[in-house]
Parts: C-alpha cells; sequence; structure tokens
C-alpha cells in the first residue's frame, strides 16, 4: 500500500484523501519512508519528518472538518532556495552553513496556506547556478534515471535537480523549483517529469535567495501537466512585498486544462534547429507538432532571428545580478565566517572558502562586466540583446499563440562528463530565451531516447498566458501518453 | 576582449573572494573562456536600441509609510556568527 | 575692486572652489524600503528590518510619503522634477552595508536642476546652483571605539531614506558654505522633509574643496565626508583649502582623494578604508521598477508646498517695508517669521522688527529659548508696542516693562499699572517740572545760551530724571526747546 501512494500525483492523491481511502498521515508517512529509501539520490539536504507529520495530521483535522484546502495533506519537496521560517535553508552553499530564516517565502506561504505538507528541502545547485546539480556544497544529486543496461550515474540536471530526482523517484507528491536560465525545465526534461516557469512576476519572488533577480522565477516540478496547473495556482498570486509581481488575477489553471487546440496556432522556430543537434531531438520535436497538429492546432514555422545571442546575453546579465546579489554573502550577520586579520581578509576569507567553483566564477565574470569601462560593452549591450530578443517573441505572437521546441539540446548525462564551463552553459540554449523574455514555459516529457533516456518539449507561451500554455502541455502529455518510470535501483 | 592573472587579481578583491595565487593562472583560462563565449555579442548591430532592465511593464508600485517591520533584535541576530550584546562585531576597522 | 575672498598664499592669490554634496534624512516613518522604524536613539539592532540587513530572499519595496518628500524638496528647490528616475545598485562592501550594496538612484535622479539663494550679510542675495537631487539609502553604523579588536556594527540606520542634495561647485568661501547649508536647512524645515538635525546626523554634509589662482580651470579636489555640523564644515573648508594651497605652493599636486574631517584637532586626513573603493558598478536594481510619478500627483504636491524663505523673505519687505537683511534674518526659520507677522500686523512693521530682533531675540538667546516656548507671546509684545504707539509709555520704560514681562509672564498694560509707568503727557507737569530743572542749573542755561548746545541732553535728561522716565520725550524737547531759547 504505502509503495503505491508514492506513486501518487497531486490529483489523485487528492481524490484519495478527500474519498477517506488514505490520511494525510498516511500518505507523509510513505514519502518519509521513501525519503529514507531514496537517500542514495542525494535529492534532499534536510528533511523535516516531525513537522510533516505534525502538518499532516493538522491537515487531517481539517479534512475532516470539511475545511480542506487546495492542497491539504499534499507532501511536498521544496527546493532549498525557499527561505523557510525555522527550516534551515542552505541555497546548497557552504556560505549559508546554519541560517535559519525567521520569515516564510511567499510562495512557500502559499502552499502553507492551502495545506500542502513540507516534506524537507531539496538539493540543487549552489545558488542555483548549474544544469547538472554538480555544483552543491552537500553532494550531487543522482538521476533516477539510468541508460538501458547501465549502472553509470546520470545527472538529474539543474539547477532545480534535488526536486527532479524527488518527484522522478516518487520522494514527494510534487516539488517547487526556481528557474532562472531553464533550471525548472532542463531537470524536468531529463527525469521525466513536468515543470513550468511562469511569466516573470506571477510568482513573488519574496524570500527566494536570490541569484538573478530580474530572470528569475518559481514553479511547479510535478508528474502530471494537471498536477503543475493545481500546484501553480497556489503558489501563484500578486504580492506587495516584490515590487516586480505583477496584480493580475490568477485564474483556474486546471479548469483550463481541455486538450483541445482547435484555432490555435503553434510556431516552430527555425532558429531552434541548431548546428548538432542529435537526431532524435529533431525526430522528437517534429512528433511533437505533429500531436499538436492532432489536438487540432495549426502547426507554423516562425522566425526568432536573435536567438543566438541569447545564451551570451543571457551569461552577461545573470552573473552580473548574481555579483551583486551575492554581495550579501560576507560572513557578518548569517552563515559561514572565516576568520581573517582585518575586516577585509575576514570577507575574502569568507567568501573564497563559502562559495563553490561556479559560483565563484560567476561572480567574477558579473564584477567585471559591470566594472568600470565595461559597462557598456558587455552589461548594456546584452540588456539590448535581451530586447531584441523579447521584440522576436513579441512579433511571432502576433501569429502564433504558443512556441514548440525541445527543451534541452541532450538526454541526461554523465557526471563529470561536462568538466568546461562553456559547455555546461550550452545546455540553457533553448531556455534562456523564456527568461530573458519573461515569458511562461514549460517542459513535458515527450519519450524515451534511444538510449531509454526521458526527452522533454518545450512550450513556450505569451505574457500571463499559463493557462494557454498549460493547455498545449496537456495536449503533448495525453498524445505522449508518457508512463515509463525509472527502475527503482536507488532501493537496492 | 581577456584578462591575464593580474586582472583576475583586481576583480577577485573588488568581489572580496580569495583566490590563491597558484589558482589565478587556472581561473583567469576559465574567465577568458567564459568571455571568449560571449564575445560574440560585440558583432550585433545593437544601434538605437534601449536596453531592456525589467519585462514588467509598470511602474514601481509604492507602499505606505507605516511601520510594519524590525523590532526586534533577537531576531535579527539570531543568526550572527558573531556578536556582542546587539551589535554585529566585525574586525576592527580603521577608517 | 578686490575680492575678498581670495587667499593670500606666499606666492599670490588662490581661490576656493566649493561644492557640496547634502544628505538629508527624509523626515517619514518607515524606512525607504521596509517597513522597520526610523525613530533616532533606539536601541541597537531593534529598527531593522531583514530587508535592511540584507537577508537572503528579502526585497525592496519603495516607501510612497519619501518618494513624495523628495518631489517636495526638488519642488521646493525650485528644481525640475524627473517624472521617471531609476533606483540602481551601488555596490562596495563595508561592515555597515549588508547587501553589500546601497539603492541610490544614479543615471537618473527624480529631481534634476535647481537652485538655493543665499541671503549675503550686506542685505545682496547670491544664487548656488543645485545640480540633483537623489533617493537613497543610508548605511548602518559602525563604532570603532567599544572594543580593542572589533569594531560594532548597528544598523538602525541602515536603510532610512536619504535625500542626496549635489550642489554646483559654485561657493567661494568657506563663509558661503556656511551660509547654503543654512539655507538649505531652512528650507527643508519650512517643507517638513527633513528636520535638519545635524547633531542627530540626520544632515550630513560630503565637501568638494579644491583651490586655483582667480580665473584659472578647477584643480584637483579632495572630499570631506560626513562632516556633521556647520562650524566644522567651515573648520574643515577652511583647513583643506590651507592644506591645498601650501601643497601646490611648495611644488606638489593634489591627489584626488576622500579625506576625513578630525573634528579634534581641526584637521583633514586621507581616509584609508576608502582606498580601493572606487569601482561601484552601478546599474539599475534588478529587483525595482522604473519610478513613474503621475504628472497631478507633482502638481498636487506643489499646491500644498508652504511659503518658502525667499518668498516670504520678499512678502515681509514689500508688506512691511522692512531690510532685506532684517527680514532674511526673521525668515531664517517659520516661527519667528510666524511672530513678526503676529506682532507687525495693525501695527508699526519697522517698530515690531526692531523689538524682536533687538530685545525679544536677546531676551530668548539669553535665556536658551526658542520662539515655540517664548515666556513673551506675540499678543504681549504687541500690547507693548501699543502702548509705545499711544504714548502710554515711552520706549524707554517700554524695556523696563519688557524685562517685567519676561519675568512675571504679566501683561504690559498690567505691569504699567501695577509699577505707575505711565507716560507724564500733562504739559502743565512737565513745565513744572522743567523750570524746575531750570531754576536748578542756572549756570548750564548761561552757558547753553552762549552757544553750548550739547547742553541740552543734560537738560532733557534732567527732567526724565525729576519725573522718573515717565514724561513723554517729544513733549519734553519741545517744551524745554521754548524755554531755552533767548
Amino acid at each position: 500500500m504505502a509503495g503505491e501512494l508514492t506513486k501518487l500525483g497531486i490529483a489523485e492523491a487528492k481524490a484519495g484523501l478527500a474519498a477517506k481511502d488514505f490520511s494525510a498521515v498516511e500518505l507523509t508517512s510513505a514519502f518519509l519512508d521513501a525519503m529514507e529509501g531514496g537517500r542514495a539520490l542525494n535529492a534532499y539536504i534536510t528533511e523535516t519528518p516531525d513537522l510533516a507529520l505534525e502538518q499532516a495530521a493538522k491537515s487531517d483535522a481539517r479534512i475532516a472538518a470539511g475545511e480542506a484546502g487546495p492542497l491539504e495533506g499534499l507532501p511536498i519537496g521544496v527546493k532549498d532556495l525557499f527561505c523557510t521560517r525555522g527550516v534551515l535553508t542552505t541555497a546548497a552553499s557552504h556560505i549559508l552553513d546554519g541560517f535559519t530564516p525567521p520569515y516564510e517565502s511567499t510562495v512557500t506561504s502559499n502552499l502553507w496556506r492551502d495545506g500542502a505538507v513540507l516534506l524537507g528541502k531539496l538539493n540543487m545547485d549552489e545558488f542555483a547556478m548549474g544544469g547538472s546539480n554538480e555544483n552543491s556544497y552537500y553532494g550531487p544529486v543522482v538521476n533516477p534515471w539510468r541508460r538501458n543496461g547501465d549502472t553509470a550515474a546520470l545527472v538529474p540536471g539543474g539547477s532545480s535537480g534535488g526536486s527532479a530526482a524527488a518527484v522522478a523517484a516518487d520522494l514527494c507528491v510534487a516539488a517547487t523549483g526556481t528557474d532562472t536560465g531553464g533550471s525548472i525545465r532542463q531537470p524536468a526534461a531529463f527525469t521525466g517529469t513536468v515543470g513550468i516557469k511562469p511569466t516573470y512576476g506571477r510568482c513573488s519572488r519574496f524570500g527566494i535567495v536570490a541569484f538573478a533577480s530580474s530572470l528569475e522565477q518559481a514553479g511547479p516540478m510535478t508528474k502530471s501537466v494537471t498536477d503543475a496547473a493545481i500546484l501553480l495556482g497556489s503558489m501563484a498570486g500578486h504580492d506587495p512585498h516584490d515590487s516586480t509581481s505583477v496584480p493580475t488575477p490568477v485564474p483556474d489553471y486546471a479548469a483550463a486544462l481541455t486538450g483541445d487546440l482547435k484555432g490555435k496556432k503553434i510556431g516552430i522556430p527555425k532558429e531552434y534547429r541548431v548546428d548538432g543537434m542529435p537526431a532524435e531531438i529533431e525526430a522528437w520535436w517534429a512528433k511533437g507538432a505533429e500531436w499538436l497538429r492532432d489536438a487540432g492546432a495549426e502547426v507554423v514555422e516562425i522566425s526568432l532571428p536573435h536567438t543566438r545571442h541569447a545564451l551570451p546575453a543571457y551569461y552577461i546579465v545573470a552573473p552580473a545580478e548574481a555579483s551583486s546579489n551575492l554581495a550579501r554573502y560576507d560572513g557578518v550577520r548569517f552563515g559561514l565566517r572565516v576568520p581573517g586579520k582585518d575586516l577585509i581578509e575576514m570577507y575574502e576569507n569568507t567568501r573564497g572558502e563559502g562559495f563553490g567553483p561556479e559560483v565563484r566564477r560567476r561572480i567574477m565574470i558579473g564584477t567585471y562586466v559591470l566594472s568600470a569601462g565595461y559597462y557598456d560593452a558587455y552589461y548594456s549591450r546584452a540588456q539590448k540583446l535581451r530586447r531584441l530578443i523579447a521584440n522576436d517573441f513579441e512579433t511571432a505572437f502576433e501569429t502564433v499563440d504558443a512556441v514548440l521546441a525541445p527543451t534541452a539540446p541532450s538526454a541526461a548525462f554523465a557526471s563529470g562528463e561536462k568538466a568546461d564551463p562553456v559547455s555546461m552553459y550550452l545546455l540553457d540554449v533553448f531556455t534562456v530565451t523564456a527568461n530573458l523574455a519573461g515569458l511562461p514555459a514549460m517542459s513535458v516529457p515527450a519519450g524515451l531516447s534511444d538510449q531509454g533516456l526521458p526527452m522533454g518539449l518545450q512550450v513556450i507561451g505569451k505574457p500571463f498566458d499559463e493557462a494557454g500554455v498549460l493547455n498545449v502541455g496537456f495536449a503533448l502529455e495525453r498524445a505522449a501518453a508518457f508512463k515509463a518510470k525509472p527502475a527503482a535501483w536507488w532501493r537496492a | 576582449m581577456s584578462v591575464d592573472p593580474a586582472t583576475v587579481k583586481k576583480i577577485a578583491r573588488l568581489a572580496r573572494i580569495r583566490v590563491d595565487e597558484a589558482e589565478l593562472p587556472a581561473l583567469a583560462d576559465e574567465v577568458n573562456g567564459i568571455l571568449h563565449f560571449v564575445e560574440q555579442l560585440q558583432s550585433v548591430d545593437v544601434e538605437g536600441v534601449a536596453p531592456l532592465t525589467s519585462v514588467v511593464h509598470r511602474s514601481l508600485p509604492l507602499r505606505d509609510d507605516v511601520v510594519t517591520d524590525g523590532g526586534s533584535a533577537e531576531t535579527l541576530l539570531a543568526n550572527a556568527p558573531d556578536r556582542i550584546e546587539c551589535f554585529f562585531t566585525v574586525p576592527k576597522v580603521v577608517e | 575692486m578686490s575680492n575678498p575672498n581670495l587667499i593670500q598664499g606666499a606666492t599670490g592669490e588662490w581661490e576656493m572652489v566649493i561644492g557640496l554634496e547634502v544628505h538629508a534624512q527624509v523626515t517619514s516613518n518607515a524606512k525607504l524600503f521596509s517597513g522597520a522604524a526610523t525613530t533616532f536613539g533606539a536601541e541597537p539592532n531593534s529598527q531593522v528590518s531583514t530587508v535592511d540587513a540584507g537577508f537572503p530572499g528579502m526585497l525592496p519595496v519603495i516607501n510612497r510619503y519619501c518618494v513624495e518628500q523628495a518631489v517636495r524638496t526638488g519642488l521646493g528647490l525650485k528644481a525640475k522634477i524627473n517624472l521617471t528616475s531609476v533606483f540602481d545598485r551601488k555596490n562596495y562592501f563595508y561592515a555597515d552595508l549588508p547587501n553589500g550594496y546601497q539603492i541610490s538612484q544614479y543615471k537618473d535622479p527624480i529631481v534634476g536642476e535647481g537652485r538655493l539663494i543665499l541671503d549675503m550679510k550686506d542685505g545682496s542675495t547670491r544664487e548656488i546652483g543645485i545640480t540633483r537631487l537623489h533617493l537613497e539609502q543610508d548605511a548602518g553604523k559602525s563604532m570603532h571605539d567599544q572594543h580593542p579588536n572589533l569594531t560594532f556594527v548597528d544598523l538602525n540606520r541602515a536603510g532610512v531614506a536619504l535625500m542626496e542634495i549635489v550642489s554646483e561647485p559654485d561657493m567661494r568661501s568657506a563663509e558661503e558654505a556656511a551660509l547654503y547649508l543654512t539655507k538649505l536647512r531652512t528650507v527643508l524645515r519650512y517643507l517638513g522633509t527633513c528636520d535638519g538635525n545635524m547633531e542627530e546626523g540626520s544632515m550630513r554634509a560630503d565637501v568638494n574643496v579644491s583651490v586655483r589662482r582667480p580665473g584659472a580651470e578647477f584643480g584637483t579636489r579632495c572630499e570631506i565626508k560626513n562632516v556633521n555640523s556647520i562650524r566644522f564644515v567651515r573648520a574643515a573648508i577652511e583647513y583643506e583649502a590651507r592644506r591645498q594651497i601650501d601643497i601646490l605652493e611648495d611644488g606638489g599636486k593634489i591627489d584626488q582623494e576622500t579625506r576625513l574631517f578630525d573634528s579634534g584637532k581641526g584637521v583633514t586626513r586621507s581616509m584609508r578604508s576608502k582606498e580601493d573603493a572606487h569601482d561601484y558598478r552601478y546599474f539599475p536594481d534588478p529587483d525595482l521598477l522604473p519610478l513613474v510619478l503621475d504628472a497631478e500627483w507633482v502638481a498636487e504636491i506643489e499646491k500644498g508646498l508652504p511659503e518658502l524663505p525667499d518668498e516670504k523673505k520678499a512678502r515681509l519687505v514689500a508688506d512691511y517695508g522692512i531690510k532685506p537683511y532684517d527680514a532674511s534674518v526673521l525668515v531664517a526659520e517659520r516661527e519667528p517669521a510666524d511672530f513678526f507677522e503676529a506682532v507687525a500686523k495693525g501695527r508699526d512693521p519697522k517698530l515690531a522688527a526692531s523689538w524682536i530682533m533687538g530685545d525679544y531675540f536677546a531676551m530668548l538667546n539669553r535665556l536658551g529659548k526658542s520662539v515655540t516656548d517664548s515666556p513673551v507671546s506675540a499678543k504681549a509684545l504687541g500690547e507693548l508696542i501699543d502702548l509705545i504707539a499711544d504714548d502710554t509709555i515711552s520706549g524707554r520704560i517700554a524695556k523696563e516693562v519688557f524685562e517685567a514681562m519676561v519675568e512675571t509672564g504679566k501683561a504690559p498694560g498690567a505691569i504699567v499699572e501695577e509699577k505707575g509707568l505711565r507716560q507724564v503727557t500733562d504739559t502743565g507737569a512737565i513745565e513744572a517740572a522743567i523750570d524746575e530743572v531750570l531754576a536748578r542749573n542756572a549756570d548750564k542755561v548761561a552757558e547753553y545760551r552762549s552757544g553750548k548746545d550739547k547742553l541740552f541732553g543734560f537738560f532733557v535728561g534732567q527732567v526724565m530724571k525729576a519725573t522718573q522716565g515717565k514724561a513723554n520725550p517729544a513733549a519734553v524737547n519741545e517744551i524745554l526747546k521754548g524755554k531755552l531759547s533767548p
């Protein structure tokens, strides 16, 4: 029974709880057991079993009293980038050693408001910087998926790799992630799960440890498109504590899932057909277009001419913002302090020891591109490119309702395979555009690669049209009928 | 553009990150690899294009002038690596 | 014409060039980007939000009232209000700068060019250009003298709203700089946008000083940081100009640097901690959006502006006919100006001005009081002036009555009656007193008549003495003149 419970997604678990097939405590206990059995994946940095059971008991009481919230009793994993009151929050960095926030992020507050249960804090790339989850101070996360006939450990993608692995391995009913350049969508693609990055301003950034403020959004990582719609409905909403949060009403996303795309136009951007793209990715992409046509959509080729400049623009803007956002980690008010003979040496020691190599690299790049004499050549130019990229989409959306593209240029790869930072950056090639333009974008599993690894398709939509994006995703999901699960080798 | 180890040292200093002398050449290579990668933007014509700093097209929201926060030094100092009474402390600074 | 501002050096004359950057704390309940309180003198770190302390994930949300105050100040400085302005991050590391950056306005400040009028001692005015005004966060406070090896950090000030008001390098003497600060403080206080309290740090000045040969290009300047009294600004400028002249006259050159004024020693010295903080890496704060003001809101704020010192001064001169310099003294603060108007209304304004600026201010000074807690109200002083005007008492007696008013708080009329100070205007009684004086001093009368005119005052004095000062001086003069004429 317990093993079966953890297979449930949000929609099914909700139904089971409502039908009193099982209690929230039973459901939570099943996941806590699974987490214990799944520690080989290193998906969680912090497990909060006591808190979870306490919350679950309260959920049972509310269910009994007929006061169940939309997420009542659902055990959720939270990326360790979200500050949680009284629960260690690390951003997977040594520099946040022992940091216990005295506040709760708005997004997680919304989850608890709606009755969700916190299972623990999920592993990730340090400060959300990375695409493989190899940059965590708490060690890499292992992808539950393996290549056919191979036991080599694969990366789950990143930076929300712990979230993706936990969802794929049934170590939570669903998880939260954040996406700055693809950090929800790429790991979702690598693990056969669903993830959506909403429009910039849709979810509050308050209480989320900042990496690149103008690019990042929180979003759900789930077992199905319906689950993503339900979870996003709780996470989203205007927050007066975030000046970039937008006061647009949150529709009932789940209600919009019909899978009917009649009258919709879907664009296939020709510039996403990059050199050296594996044939099977191209094939799944074509398959996706066909599925959408089957669902009633008209599929047309479009042009997003500045696409190839998106990655370099991103790798200027994001590190620049990061270099400033991470200046607060100085060993004075929280986290790690490494002593020094004077204040400057204390700063340098603390930050030298507290940040991992990738974070250090990005801070260096960001500091350089903002420094005197280089601002115009790098930062300002990148922001101009950003406008051109956003304009491309604006033009495209005059004729199409959504864009279909691959999520990532490859399936999951082996740990240590991409040692060169730039080769890692190239993984974001299809995802950063949505962040630069602030658009909603999701990844939906399409099928398995020749090696038996999940492949994802990406849907990019108009600003604040998450409902439209989810519905296209729903059509893809229905057509793909992706039911594969990784063999639970980690329990052995 | 590319940077030499001395420049890397300067950037590290500006970013307050200790980098051992021996690490500088390797770090310079990494930084140059990334700079080389982003260099391709230099070839794009951006004449007359205004930088896009935010995708949110609305004015800055304003809040009321009321006291709603602060008020507990204990809460604020609870995470401090070093403190004396209600002060954060750092190695002595000479102005 | 020689320029009194020029400094005589060993090798010729020098001129100072001074510009000021004033940090004025915005009067508000809560901080610029957080809901923490701004009260002065609270327990350390007790008025700090996790936003101010740069905790992970914390975000700034701007205080509407602080924006309004900045606009109001800009309007008060006759400046251009920029309907779109941008907040930038100024990045540098310091113990009391929790985020590692200060949110400020760099390229696009909320207020552009304006001006401030200085009222010079000789009654003339001088206009000093305002370059800009922008909103920014204050930093916390580092205390270096509490512990042998540690600096203590209190973040209560961190995040408090400041207006940085930057002047053009238009000032040419320490005196002008002092007048500028005084006038700026006056304007801010009229507007109610900053209390101008330099002891509590709600107004501080960074002083840019350079020297040049008269008419030459500007020299290299040094910035003296955070000078916290007008007296110190004066002293710092005098010292710094002299220091620079000495270096230049010895054939040296000035290093552009940040300096600190040591008020104990009266010297400026190079600031070590600022040595490598030159590259601030400004960029637009991605946590905030451009601040776009509604032109109608700005117009509404403008409508609500109080009468400002320059206008008040002009009105006092025009309506009451008082001297421009007197008017500028009266309007230096709102309360004395209001006090003057209350006293002068319906009375002789020159008499009112001379009483207020004379005995009344002297009394306040002596007692260490201000107009608001003065023992003499405008009504009482007005009544006293009325008693002079209707010849109930003389000006001389009035001074005596005034002292009694200060001491007892009684109304002037009551004091006059009680002490029997009513002026004698009965010419018969005065005539009798004069006759008696002349009879007693026949020799002096003879001297007077033989041409010693100066003795007239002696006779007046004697008559006043005989009448205990109560005789109407005009009547005494007139009758005496008649009786003494040959």
